[in-house]
C-alpha cells in the first residue's frame, strides 16, 4: 500500500516534471490521488480475505451485530490508511518541497475527515464487492462516483491550507466533509445488516 | 435450563422455504427439538442439509417461514442466539496466519468467555493439539484444522451445537475423538443437530434421525435402538421414492408454467400434448 | 379482450399521439428563439428528459427502501426497471446538453454543478446496473437496494460540493435563464406531459418484460431440477 502510493507520487512528478513549480494548485490533487488509489488496494483486502478464507461466517456467528463488524472493519481500514498517508506525506513533502509545519493541525483535520469518509464508503462497498466475481473493478466503480464530494472537498481544503489561508476559508469544505461522514455512517448503520445477510 | 429461557422447544422451525434465485433449496420444512434432543440429518448431496443448518444457526435467512431458537426469532435476536449456539461447518472459520491459541483467543474475546486462558488450555488438550498449539494454522492438516474448529465451536460452552459434515477430512482417530467429545456433549443434556452422510456414526450418536431429500423433510423419527441395516435400507428406499414423486411434481408445475407462458415462450408447442 | 387490455391499448395510443403532438409543437408551433436560433429547440427535449431521469432515480431510491423494509421482490423489480429507464433519459440529457452548449456557450462541456452532478448520477446508476450483473442471485436484490439508497442520498452532497467548488473559481456562465414566451411555455408543458406518459409506458412495459424474464428463469430452473434428479 505504502509502496504503491510512493510510486503514484513519483510517477506524477515524472509526468509533470518542473511544471509543478508553476502550477502549485495541482499538488493537493496529486496527494489525494495517491491516498485514494492506495486506499483502494487496502479496501480490497478488508472483506476479500475474510470471504476467501471462509472466516466471514465465523465473524457473523459471533454475538455481535453486523453494524459492529462494520465499525471494526472501518476503523481497521482507517488506521492502515492513515499510516500509509503519513509515510506518503513525508515523501510528498520532500519531493514537492512543501512547507507544511505551520499548517499541520488544520491539515491533519482535513486529512482525517477525508480519510474517514473514504473508509466508510469503502468499507460498505468492500463488503459488497467481496461477494462478486469482479472484485477490484466493481470496488472502484462503486467507490469513485460516491466519493466525489469527499474528493472535491478534501482536495480543495488541502489546497487552501497549503496556500496558507486561514481555517475560516476552509470552513465550508469541512462542513461538507463532516456532513458526508455523518450521513454515510448513518446509512451504514441502517443498511449494513442487509449486506451481510445471505 | 434457565439459559434457554425456560422454553420447551430449543429449536423450532416453521414452514421453512428457501429459494436461491430461481431455484428452491428447501420446501416447507418443519422441525422442532426439545432440550437434550440429538438429531441426525441425513440426505443425499444437494438435498439442502447445509442450507437447513445455515438457516437454523441464523447465518442465512429463509425466504419464508421462521426459526425460533430458545424462544428467540433468528430474524431479530441474532446476537443473543449466537451466544447459545456453536457451529461447525465446511469452513473452519480459522485464521490461517494465527496460531491455534491466537485463534481461540480471538473468538473467546468475541464471545466474552470467562477465564479464557484456562478454558483454551483445557480445550486444546481435549482435541489433542497440545504439541502444535503455537504453530500457525495454515501449517495444519485438514484433520487438525477440523479438531481446532471443534474447540472453537464449543469454546463458549454453547447449549446447542450445529454440525455440518464434521467427519469429513478426519482420520479414524480424529473421528473417534470427535465422537467422544460429542457423546460427552450429549450426556450433558445439550442439543445437537448433525448433518452427515455417515449413517453409522450419526445413528450411534443421535436419538432422532431426519431425512431430507430435494429440500423436503421426508422422515423424522426417534431412532433409539433402531437396527442400522434396517435404517440404511429404508433410507435408500425413501430417498429414491421421494425423488420420483418430486420429479412428477416438478413436471406438473413445468407443464403448468408452459401453459400460462406457452404463447410467448413456446410458440410452436401445442399445450394439449 | 379484457377491459385491462383495452385500457392498456388506449393508454399506449394516447402516449403515441401525445408524443406526435409534442414533436409537432416543437418544430411547427414554438417560435424560433431570436439569439440562439434553431438549436434552442433541443431545450424541449433536454429539460423534460432531465426531469424524468431524476424522477426515475427517485423511484429507484423509494423502491429500494421499500424492498429493504418489506423484502418483496416486486420492489426490487421496480427499482431495477426505473434505474434502467433513468439511465436512458440521463444519457439523452448528457447528449443533448453539449449539442446545445457548443453553439450557445461555445464549449461542449463546462463543470457547471448541474452538468457535473448529472454526469456523476449517470456513473452511479451505470455502476448500479454493473453491480447487479456481477452479484449472485441471492444477494442481488439486497446489494442493489443498498446501493440504490446510497447513490441517491449522495446526489445533494455531490451537488453542494460541486457548487462550492465552482463558485470559488470564476464562473463562466452566470445565467442559464431563458425567457420563455407563451407558445414556448405551452410547448414545454406539452413535451413535459408527453415525456411523463412515455416514462410510465416504458416503465410498465419494462416491468412486464422483467416479470416474464423472471418467470421464464423459474421455469428453466424447474426444468433443470427435473433433469438433475
Amino acid at each position: 500500500m505504502c509502496l504503491f502510493s510512493f510510486l503514484v507520487v513519483i510517477i506524477f512528478s515524472f509526468a509533470f516534471g518542473t511544471d509543478l513549480q508553476v502550477y502549485n494548485g495541482m499538488v493537493p490533487g496529486i496527494l489525494w490521488v495517491a491516498f485514494i488509489f492506495s486506499g483502494l488496494l487496502g479496501l480490497n483486502r478488508s472483506f476479500g480475505t475474510e470471504r476467501d478464507k471462509g472466516t466471514l461466517s465465523g465473524l457473523l456467528l459471533c454475538p455481535v451485530a453486523p453494524w459492529e463488524i462494520f465499525l471494526a472493519k472501518m476503523i481497521g481500514t482507517l488506521i492502515f490508511t492513515t499510516i500509509m498517508e503519513i509515510f506518503t506525506f513525508l515523501v510528498f513533502i520532500i519531493l514537492y518541497n512543501q512547507n507544511v509545519l505551520p499548517f499541520l493541525v488544520p491539515l491533519s483535520l482535513v486529512i482525517f475527515l477525508g480519510t474517514l469518509g473514504f473508509s466508510i464508503v469503502g468499507t460498505i462497498f468492500s463488503a459488497m464487492s467481496s461477494a462478486t466475481k469482479a472484485r477490484d473493478v466493481i470496488l472502484s466503480i462503486l467507490v469513485f462516483p460516491i466519493s466525489v464530494p469527499v474528493i472535491i472537498a478534501s482536495v480543495k481544503a488541502t489546497g487552501l491550507i497549503l496556500e496558507g489561508r486561514s481555517i475560516q476559508t476552509v470552513y465550508a469544505w469541512l462542513k461538507i466533509l463532516v456532513a458526508f461522514d455523518m450521513v454515510f455512517l448513518l446509512l451504514a448503520y441502517l443498511t449494513f445488516s442487509h449486506i451481510m445477510e445471505e | 435450563m434457565d439459559e434457554l429461557h425456560g422454553q420447551k422447544y430449543v429449536v423450532k422451525a416453521r414452514e421453512l422455504i428457501k429459494k436461491f434465485g430461481f431455484k428452491t433449496a428447501l420446501r416447507q420444512v418443519n422441525l422442532s427439538l426439545i432440550s437434550g434432543d440429538c438429531l441426525a440429518l441425513f440426505g443425499p448431496n444437494g438435498a439442502g442439509k447445509t442450507t437447513l443448518i445455515q438457516i437454523l444457526c441464523s447465518l442465512t435467512l429463509p425466504t419464508s417461514g421462521k426459526v425460533v431458537i430458545a424462544g428467540l426469532d433468528t430474524r431479530y435476536h441474532r446476537a443473543a442466539i449466537h451466544r447459545l449456539i456453536g457451529v461447525i461447518a465446511h469452513d473452519t472459520f480459522l485464521y490461517g496466519d494465527l496460531t491455534a491459541v491466537e485463534n481461540l483467543n480471538f473468538y473467546g474475546r468475541m464471545y466474552n468467555v470467562p477465564k479464557l486462558k484456562a478454558r483454551i488450555d483445557d480445550l486444546i488438550d481435549q482435541v489433542g493439539l497440545r504439541a502444535y498449539k503455537n504453530d500457525p494454522v495454515h501449517t495444519y492438516s485438514r484433520g487438525m484444522k477440523q479438531r481446532l474448529s471443534v474447540a472453537r465451536a464449543i469454546l463458549h460452552d454453547p447449549a446447542i451445537l450445529f454440525l455440518d459434515e464434521p467427519y469429513t477430512g478426519l482420520d479414524q482417530q480424529g473421528a473417534d475423538d470427535l465422537q467422544r467429545l460429542l457423546n460427552q456433549f450429549r450426556d450433558q443434556r445439550k442439543t445437537i443437530v448433525l448433518a452427515s452422510h455417515n449413517l453409522a456414526r450419526g445413528l450411534e450418536l443421535c436419538s432422532h434421525a431426519a431425512i431430507l431429500n430435494a429440500g423436503e423433510l421426508i422422515y423424522h423419527e426417534n431412532t433409539a435402538g433402531i437396527d442400522k441395516n434396517e435404517f440404511k435400507q429404508m433410507y435408500l428406499k425413501l430417498t429414491e421414492e421421494k425423488t420420483w414423486s418430486h420429479q412428477i411434481s416438478a413436471q406438473v408445475s413445468y407443464e403448468n408454467s408452459r401453459r400460462s407462458y406457452g404463447k410467448i415462450f413456446f410458440p410452436n408447442s401445442d399445450p394439449k400434448n | 379482450m379484457t377491459p385491462k387490455r383495452i385500457t392498456k391499448i388506449i393508454f399506449e395510443l394516447f402516449t403515441f399521439v401525445m408524443m406526435l403532438l409534442a414533436l409537432y409543437a416543437i418544430f411547427f408551433y414554438a417560435p424560433v428563439e431570436k439569439t440562439m436560433g434553431l438549436v434552442q429547440k433541443i431545450f424541449y427535449i433536454h429539460v423534460p428528459a432531465a426531469f424524468i431521469a431524476f424522477l426515475a432515480f427517485f423511484i429507484t431510491f423509494a423502491a429500494s427502501i421499500l424492498y429493504l423494509v418489506k423484502k418483496d421482490n416486486q420492489w426490487d423489480l421496480i427499482a431495477l426497471c426505473s434505474a434502467e429507464i433513468g439511465i436512458i433519459f440521463c444519457t439523452i440529457v448528457l447528449v443533448t446538453g453539449p449539442i446545445w452548449a457548443k453553439p450557445v456557450w461555445n464549449v461542449w462541456w463546462t463543470w457547471d454543478p448541474r452538468l457535473t452532478t448529472t454526469l456523476i448520477l449517470w456513473f452511479i446508476y451505470v455502476a448500479y446496473l454493473m453491480l447487479r450483473g456481477v452479484v449472485g442471485e441471492n444477494k442481488k436484490a439486497n446489494f442493489s437496494a443498498v446501493f440504490g439508497i446510497i447513490g441517491f442520498v449522495n446526489v445533494p452532497l455531490t451537488f453542494f460540493a460541486i457548487r462550492l467548488w465552482r463558485t470559488i473559481h470564476p464562473v463562466m456562465i452566470t445565467s442559464r435563464g431563458i425567457n420563455i414566451s407563451g407558445p414556448m411555455k405551452d410547448t414545454l408543458a406539452l413535451t413535459f406531459s408527453a415525456f411523463c406518459l412515455l416514462f410510465i409506458f416504458l416503465l410498465l412495459t419494462r416491468m412486464r418484460l422483467e416479470k416474464m424474464k423472471r418467470a421464464t428463469e423459474t421455469v428453466i430452473a424447474m426444468f433443470e431440477e427435473r433433469h438433475h434428479f
